[in-house]
């Protein structure tokens, strides 16, 4: 099943179009932003051959990089694409941030968007002939210059170099490169050729992210600029009825208090100020239909729609799942239930904006250039193109900075306040005005042979549509973003899979790795439970469901064999196993767990093993799956949001705690070198790790906990 | 009012308001922004400075707390950015999103000052006040071990 939206088949063909077009007049309009972009402007005039590679005279090399560096490594990966077939080293080039703009749209997401483990999928094909076609026009534009046929010429660390000792540098090159048309079909290496991807390589951002130096969007400064903390319904989505901010207004370094849609935000000449003297004003608040909901009541509403609602089709049903249940030896049901859960990375909500009249200036972190663009233009009527947007460092994404709440909210600050702002939230802030992970009920039914085989499954999940509320997808429709991994590897001849769409009443987001989490938690736990009603391996009996899957099959056979499946452990450990398709990538897990003195699971150690096809930077691909399992084992163990009369439970890093030093797990980790396309690593191992040490609990305890985080209240309970 | 301290060496007279936290008097008044805001409760770590050689969460020190004392920052963990920890991070790629590793660095930098050979449970005693949404802790705790080892080769 294709779980990518739409638009994921845009051919290389459609792709070439876009950026011949691209640069034959919208790459005008690309200017190299001003963030570092510095001393590629102060070197001499810039060339651009395409909308990707600006060539200084003096040789300084400026890549743009067109996806937010949020710890993923994209700023190096997508670097490394273009230069492989520039035939540049890193060390050669700088990396820019792209502004919003027509080339830079991410194919498989439709906009320029950040998210869903895409960049290298995306970019693969897309970047490496970006820098192939400045190649072959560099090549191209020396042959003329010197007379000779292209190809006597070679390309190579910056320089072209030609018979009888003929040298250019791409600088010397540039201006006439530029000039050249762009190749449609410029001739890209065979894999086998790689010099850089594939290798494991230093990241570019990694000295500036040791020394303090690294600008996040919290550290931008503009002149002239003030600060800003705003006040919030504590309910979301409550409004303003009246305030007082007398006391506020008269307070140290106060420059004004304004209303915005979203709440009063206090001004000041700093942000302790501002945020000191916001504790001050009283608001009377319109807290709407929000103040009614409880996260029980969100649970129980999924659950009654789940019975009730018309399910949609997520896959064509196999078979006959209803009279294969009906002969089946063995009928195995179960229920499993995903609190929601926040983001929360450790950068607070921030953005700084200019409003200066009709010419607005964005600077700060977002996953979603264009939607900070539209929404920020929507709001205050102008056009997308009086917008300048300059994306920071984001310290951290994981989803929360696909929203636009708080871009939009520093525009209407600087709009009233008539300066330069800086909006940054606090931690409480954040914690109670995130767009949360759904809640989500998957409710499993599955057959078994005399045997113990599967031969019916019924799959159903009932959760809310992210998709709907921030893409507008119409009601009815299915959301593939929340089918992910609803349908695994194994062979069952019957099966239905319906998905539920329920609108639990709280506003949702993105959440690294998705619906993949719930899906995947359920279908791996059920599998678990269905090879203990058959009396079998829990390994064997996925393995023996795997003929004719050979990437599913291999990644979980090295797992088991680097995990020592099935032999000894020590006294009170367990392990457990799980496998998923994700983003591309197949990848299976084993968790090592015992409980401490205080009924707490403690994982040991995890074993990953994954093939995400071709890679282009190992080391980060490593560092990605050592993320993900730190990442996704503190929602499977550790942390919640709850709420209570509207109001998010949860308000700091005491009452929601993400896994800290001295819980974290070994993680061993086998990559599969693989000639598959390349696929997603950024998010698939935070979905396969829950399911893992579920099973593992289980097999430990012989309790079987269903709905997460598995607390050692939940394991005391169950 | 204005308290006199010192930061990373150098004296430094600070205006603000003394119950201001010391985080936002480096960073909004002294320019110093690679210490990072994540909780404005201690519970984060990504604040946290020396003060006097001891690591202190500077969200919940107020400027009035350090008058004459001596503060340092990760802009003043090494001259030229090669403290033996700064070279371990890069050499085993640490950093992810990067915003909680001022912190980390000031975390395990006052450790190694202490204890240049710290076991597994020092390590965990010393950091696991700091969080690190990014996961990056095995690679922190290999790093703090290859630079504790670095420091005792020269010693």
């Amino acid at each position: 099943m294709n779980n990518t939206p739409t638009v994921a088949n845009t051919s290389r063909r459609a792709f070439l179009k876009t950026s011949t077009a691209a640069t034959g007049g919208l790459i005008m309009g690309v200017s190299l932003p001003l963030l570092g972009a510095g001393a590629a402007q102060a070197a001499g005039t810039v060339h651009t051959p395409n909308a990707w590679v600006h060539i200084a005279d003096d040789n300084r090399i400026t890549l743009m990089v067109a996806r937010s560096e949020m710890g993923q490594g994209v700023y190096t990966s997508m670097s490394m694409l273009i230069a492989e077939e520039l035939n540049v080293g890193l060390k050669q080039v700088q990396v820019v941030a792209a502004p919003p703009a027509a080339v830079y749209v991410n194919a498989l997401l439709g906009a320029q968007i950040t998210g869903g483990s895409t960049s290298v999928r995306d970019g693969w094909d897309k970047l490496r002939v970006a820098g192939a076609q400045v190649r072959q026009m560099l090549l191209q534009a020396a042959a003329n210059q010197w007379g000779v046929d292209v190809a006597s010429l070679k390309a190579d660390q910056g320089m072209v170099t030609g018979p009888g000792g003929k040298k250019a540098s791409y600088g010397q090159l540039a201006e006439a490169a530029a000039k050249l048309p762009v190749p449609d079909k410029p001739a890209l290496k065979d894999p086998k050729d790689f010099v850089l991807v594939g290798k494991r390589t230093k990241r570019i951002d990694t000295p500036a992210k040791v020394n303090g130096t690294a600008e996040f969007g919290i550290d931008v400064k503009l002149p002239g600029m003030v600060y800003a903390s705003l006040a919030q319904c504590p309910v979301i989505g409550g409004k303003v009825v009246s305030f007082d901010a007398a006391k506020a207004k008269s307070m140290p370094g106060v420059i004004d208090v304004v209303q915005i849609p979203d709440g009063v935000a206090v001004v000041a000449a700093s942000w302790w100020q501002a945020k000191k003297a916001r504790d001050t004003v009283t608001i009377q608040w319109d807290e709407g239909a929000g103040a009614q909901l409880s996260s029980e009541g969100m649970i129980n509403s999924t659950r009654a729609a789940a019975a009730s609602a018309k399910p949609i089709e997520i896959a064509k049903p196999q078979g006959d799942v209803a009279a294969a249940l009906k002969g089946a030896a063995k009928v195995v049901e179960a229920e499993y239930v995903q609190p929601l859960q926040a983001h929360v990375p450790l950068e607070p909500m921030n953005f700084t904006a200019h409003v200066n009249g009709d010419t607005i200036l964005l600077v700060g972190p977002t996953q979603f250039q264009q939607g900070a663009q539209g929404a920020v233009a929507a709001a205050l009527g102008v056009k997308p193109e009086a917008i300048t947007l300059k994306t920071t460092y984001l310290g951290g994404g994981f989803g929360r900075r696909l929203e636009l709440d708080f871009i939009v909210q520093a525009a209407q600050i600087s709009k009233a306040v008539n300066k330069p702002v800086k909006l940054v939230w606090t931690r409480e802030d954040d914690f109670t005005h995130d767009f949360y992970r759904p809640v989500a009920v998957n409710q499993l039914k599955a057959g078994l042979d005399a045997s113990g085989k599967p031969v019916a499954m019924h799959f159903k999940v009932a959760s809310q549509s992210v998709t709907q509320r921030a893409f507008g997808l119409p009601a009815n429709t299915l959301d593939p973003f929340m089918a992910e991994a609803s349908v695994p590897g194994y062979n069952i001849p019957n099966t239905q899979h319906d998905l539920v769409i329920h609108d639990a009443g709280l506003r949702v987001g993105y959440w690294r790795a998705v619906s993949h989490n719930m899906n995947a938690f359920a279908n791996e736990s059920f599998i678990d439970e269905l090879a203990l009603a058959a009396g079998q391996d829990p390994y064997r009996y996925r393995l023996s469901l795997l003929e004719g899957k050979p990437r599913f099959a291999n990644v979980l056979k090295l797992a088991a064999e680097k995990a020592g499946w099935g032999q000894p452990l020590a006294k009170g450990r367990a392990r457990g196993i799980a496998l998923m398709e994700g983003y591309d990538t197949y990848m299976a897990q084993v968790a090592e767990v015992s409980l401490n003195d205080a009924g707490e699971v403690h994982v040991h150690r995890v074993t990953v093993a994954v093939d995400p096809g071709h890679m282009v930077n190992p080391d980060t691909v490593e560092a990605q799956i050592q993320s993900s399992v730190v990442f996704g084992m503190g929602a499977a163990l550790k942390h919640q949001i709850t709420l209570e009369a509207g109001r998010v439970q949860q308000t700091n890093y005491n009452t929601f705690q993400p896994v800290r030093m001295f819980e974290a797990p070994k993680v061993d980790i086998v990559l599969v070198q693989s000639q598959e396309k390349p696929g997603g690593i950024g998010e698939p191992a935070t979905a396969v790790v829950g399911p893992a040490i579920a099973n593992a609990v289980a097999a430990l305890t012989g309790k079987r906990i269903r709905r997460l985080p598995i607390t050692a209240e939940a394991l005391k309970q169950a | 009012m204005s308290v006199q301290f010192k930061i990373n060496g150098k004296p430094v007279t600070a205006q603000a308001e003394t119950d201001t936290p010391l985080l936002w008097v480096i960073r909004d008044e002294l320019g110093l922004t690679g210490t990072k805001f994540g909780c404005g409760a201690a519970l984060c770590g990504a604040c946290t400075v020396h003060v006097n050689g001891q690591p202190a969460r500077s969200c919940q020190t107020p400027l009035s707390a350090v008058a004459g004392k001596n503060v340092a920052t990760v802009e003043g963990l090494a001259k030229t950015a090669n403290h033996p920890l700064q070279v371990a991070w890069i050499k085993h790629e640490v950093p992810q999103c990067g915003y909680c590793q001022s912190g980390q660095l000031m975390s395990a930098a006052a450790l190694l000052a202490r204890n240049n050979n710290p076991s597994d449970a020092d390590i965990d005693a010393a950091m696991s006040g700091n969080l690190c949404r990014c996961g990056t802790y095995n690679r922190m705790r290999a790093a703090i071990k290859d630079a504790g080892a670095m420091m005792r080769n020269k010693a």
